[in-house]
């Protein structure tokens, strides 16, 4: 039964965009008046309609299937959860279908089901309580290919982050499928920023960083990277990114790590709640 | 200005061509990604490659698809990021391939006078499906796998934009 809800929510996560990544798409939409930016985001929005009404995956690209659990060490189904998940990732690959996306690095060869050495990709982290929570990430490659990290000096600072973004973005123009979500982890070591930059994308469009500063960095650099005016698909527009998420961890006194995960438009997650009694729940 | 067009293309088809034009696209497509160009330029250096490219076009895709009874079916068939198949481009275009579909652009300068790039939108993967009729073949997928497979593919009006045209303009920033 638990693997039938991972694979639920794996279907979910690829069939159907979230709500509010559907409502910022639609503004994105709403806002361009290029011919060409509206020939894309009519397309992207017909595409998620068929997706939803038909349960097929929105895009080819079903990628890197990435789990983050965040497990209660009270929970009677810790044990063999991992093995949950790898069997959900086969049957989901199956069924739903998905498209094989797991290659060996030394012969290039593909598994097959999505499986192989470290992958899927399971982020786990330990929780008080009973409650499981899987989060579901596909992330496709095309956009993870523009993903970096840069090393910058306390005195770059602020700055340097909002420079690196911009460079970042500016270079890789439509190739991560813009509107892109930007996931951005300051702090921490090169490990821990990426991973935050990369967990920051479960966090919904209207969910702004707690700390009011860092909400204010957020929707500065939302307005300078849709400035740049690479538009949807990298062929001229007012909407680069439909959204920019920041997550950040203290600091070596020497360091001050960015972090930047590029997401496409489909911005994709699903959720699977393991409640104490066994029930189980799958929300977007 | 919007036109229809069936493979394979000819030089007078592409040369009227401009960029920002639609185009509805009808025939015969291959897809193709890194290892499939890489494997196609190896066999064609020896005069074995098993099918034509002259007025070809190729899709810079790897589908999703699911097997039925006698084949397969196109789930899900959005095109890849292009410019991953740059240092292919003069090569497979030598072939006599007269368009290429995919996303994100590609360098302007080998399609001059001989072949255009048409975008189609990224990650309307389900979209691009309804333009896929049937799949006619499927080459070297035990190899290659699902994804880097070629994919030989029956589509009807595919609506494509012309992104990059063969007179040097480009849609691209």
């Amino acid at each position: 039964m638990l693997v039938d809800a991972i694979v639920e929510a794996i279907r979910l996560a690829v069939t159907r965009i979230p709500d509010d990544v559907v409502l910022a798409l639609k503004e994105a939409y709403a806002g361009e008046e290029g011919e060409v930016a509206r020939f894309n985001l009519e397309n992207i929005l017909k595409a998620v309609e068929i997706g939803r009404d038909g349960s097929i995956p929105v895009c080819q690209d079903t990628g890197t299937l990435t789990f983050f659990v965040r497990a209660g060490v009270e929970s009677p189904y810790l044990r063999g959860l991992e093995g949950a998940i790898f069997e959900a990732t086969r049957r989901a690959t199956e069924e739903i279908p998905l498209r094989p996306n797991a290659v060996d690095v030394m012969t290039g060869k593909n598994s097959g089901d999505n499986t192989g050495r470290f992958v899927p990709v399971v982020h786990w982290e330990l929780a008080e309580g009973s409650e499981i929570e899987i989060a579901v990430l596909p992330k496709g490659g095309g956009s993870e290919n523009c993903s970096a990290l840069a090393m910058l000096t306390p005195s770059e600072g602020w700055e340097g982050v909002r420079r690196f973004v911009l460079e970042r973005v500016r270079k890789c123009g439509g190739k991560p499928c813009p509107p892109v979500v930007l996931g951005i982890g300051v702090g921490g070591g090169a490990d821990q920023a990426l991973l935050l930059a990369k967990k920051a994308l479960l966090r919904k469009g209207e969910e702004r960083h707690p700390d009011e500063r860092i909400a204010e960095i957020e929707k500065e650099i939302l307005e300078e990277v849709n400035a740049l005016g690479i538009g949807p698909m990298g062929m001229g527009g007012r909407t680069t990114a439909l959204d920019v998420k920041i997550e950040v961890a203290h600091r070596h006194p020497a360091s001050f790590p960015v972090g930047l995960v590029v997401q496409c438009w489909a911005s994709r997650r699903a959720f699977v709640e393991i409640k104490p009694d066994g029930r189980v729940e799958v929300w977007q | 200005m919007a036109v229809r067009l069936k493979t394979p293309l000819s030089e007078a088809d592409v040369l009227g061509l401009k960029a920002g034009d639609v185009v509805y696209l009808s025939g015969t497509i291959y897809t193709a990604r890194d290892s499939a160009h890489r494997k196609i330029l190896g066999l064609a250096g020896r005069g074995e490659l098993p099918f034509e490219l002259d007025g070809a076009v190729v899709y810079h895709c790897g589908p999703v698809v699911r097997k039925t009874g006698s084949g397969y079916e196109i789930v899900s068939a959005g095109p890849t990021t292009s410019a991953r198949m740059n240092r292919y481009l003069g090569g497979i275009l030598g072939l006599g391939v007269r368009g290429i579909i995919g996303k994100g652009g590609m360098s302007g300068e080998p399609f001059k006078g001989r072949a255009v790039y048409f975008a189609f939108t990224g990650g309307a993967g389900s979209l691009a499906a309804k333009s896929v009729k049937r799949v006619v073949d499927v080459l070297w997928m035990e190899e290659l796998g699902i994804p880097e497979a070629v994919w030989v593919l029956e589509v009807e009006d595919f609506p494509l934009l012309v992104a990059i045209d063969a007179h040097g303009n480009s849609l691209y920033l």
